[in-house]
């Protein structure tokens, strides 16, 4: 049996426990409010962007002249996984679900016999990842606070990967980042960025007239590209910056709430021990006095 | 006569989204006014752009003054993607 002294410094350590996790969970309560607006906000961008992209992908006749970034390599052998994810934990299971997602999409595609190549934007997928894929990791970078990182930080991101793909470093590339759907909920998702997805001819309403490109399809795309390509990590961030917090909070919560419990289980036991010992001295009072 | 549907995000921000009867947009090789049904096209805009918007036939425009950025017609209407809208 603990003594009573112990019992008591076991209690006061995580009495202050409670107090620095109820702390963190209003910080990320206030914090993802901001993050979760400018995900929001960020969204019909990004997802008119993509819609462009597509549908320009899919009028666009390939020629070799075509940018890569659209067209691809042509092969399919070497592909790198873009996991972003954040720089600090206690968020819960926010960065694990991501690296989870990228190691079943590293598994599978490995299991095709394809080589597998991974640029980690995050100190945790890297810590995550480096266990298993140490040789794989090609590159790491670590953002920071995902909440300040802005569109010039993606925008940079973006010309790494382009630089690198140019230098035929990789032929696919797939994004990997937690969609912020509510607090309660956070989605991994996978998405392919380079070369971008292009729509099936038929699934869209496919107009008869060929499109007009102003100044020529060629000069736009090439701006138009790795422009997307920037959006697309810059909103992945966003959405990430949201669902860090939004998993913080709750798993602050929980662990506001074990902490708790925890208190109370120890106070029952610091008063039974309390109880106890008086019993004791009180049995021995009595019995030195009987004696007598 | 139908009208226009009309987009205007950034990175930021949905900053427009409404039905509109013709849109002037000025292109990087020539400003042309989008009407409902016009011809798919896709183009670039000027450095620094002036939009302007007329809510219904012979309304005053209102203008809308935005850096950069993209101007896509298509079946569904008029999205113009800028980088930025100066106020």
């Amino acid at each position: 049996m603990a003594s009573l002294k112990a019992l008591k410094i076991r209690i006061n350590s995580v009495k202050s426990t409670q107090k620095i996790t109820k702390a963190m969970k209003m910080v990320a309560a206030a914090k993802l409010r901001r993050a979760q607006e400018a995900a929001e906000a960020g969204r019909p961008y990004a997802e008119r962007m993509a819609a462009v992209m597509a549908s320009l992908g899919s009028q666009v006749t390939l020629s070799t002249s075509t940018p890569k970034l659209l067209a691809g390599t042509g092969k399919d052998a070497v592909h790198l996984l873009v996991v972003a994810t954040s720089d600090k934990g206690l968020a819960g299971a926010f960065n694990t679900n991501i690296v989870r997602l990228a190691r079943k999409a590293a598994e599978d595609l490995k299991a095709q016999g394809k080589t597998v190549k991974i640029y980690c934007i995050g100190k945790k997928g890297r810590d995550g990842l480096a266990r298993l894929y140490k040789k794989d990791i090609i590159h790491s970078v670590e953002p920071g606070d995902l909440g300040k990182c802005n569109f010039a930080d993606a925008q940079a991101i973006a010309n790494d990967l382009t630089a690198r793909f140019e230098a035929g470093e990789f032929d696919v590339a797939h994004l990997f980042f937690s969609k912020f759907e509510s607090v309660l909920a956070q989605t991994p998702t996978q998405l392919q960025i380079i070369p971008v997805p292009v729509l099936e001819a038929d699934a869209m309403a496919k107009t008869d007239a060929a499109v007009d490109y102003e100044p020529d399809e060629e000069t736009l795309l090439a701006t138009l590209l790795p422009r997307n390509l920037a959006v697309q990590l810059h909103r992945a961030t966003l959405e990430n910056a949201a669902s860090e917090q939004g998993s913080k909070m709750t798993a602050m919560d929980n662990a506001t709430r074990n902490a708790g419990d925890m208190i109370n289980r120890l106070t029952i036991q610091y008063n039974r021990s309390r109880q106890a010992a008086i019993t004791t001295e009180l049995v021995e009072i009595i019995s030195g006095a009987e004696a007598l | 006569m139908a009208a226009l549907h009309f987009e205007l995000v950034t990175p930021e921000r949905l900053v427009r989204s409404e039905e509109v009867y013709m849109v002037t947009v000025p292109g990087s090789e020539g400003d042309f006014g989008a009407l409902h049904g016009l011809a798919p096209m896709m183009t670039a805009l000027k450095p620094d752009a002036a939009l302007s918007v007329f809510n219904t036939e012979g309304a005053a425009p209102e203008t809308i003054r935005v850096q950069g950025g993209f101007a896509e017609v298509s079946a569904t209407g008029l999205t113009v993607l800028a980088e930025a809208i100066i106020s």
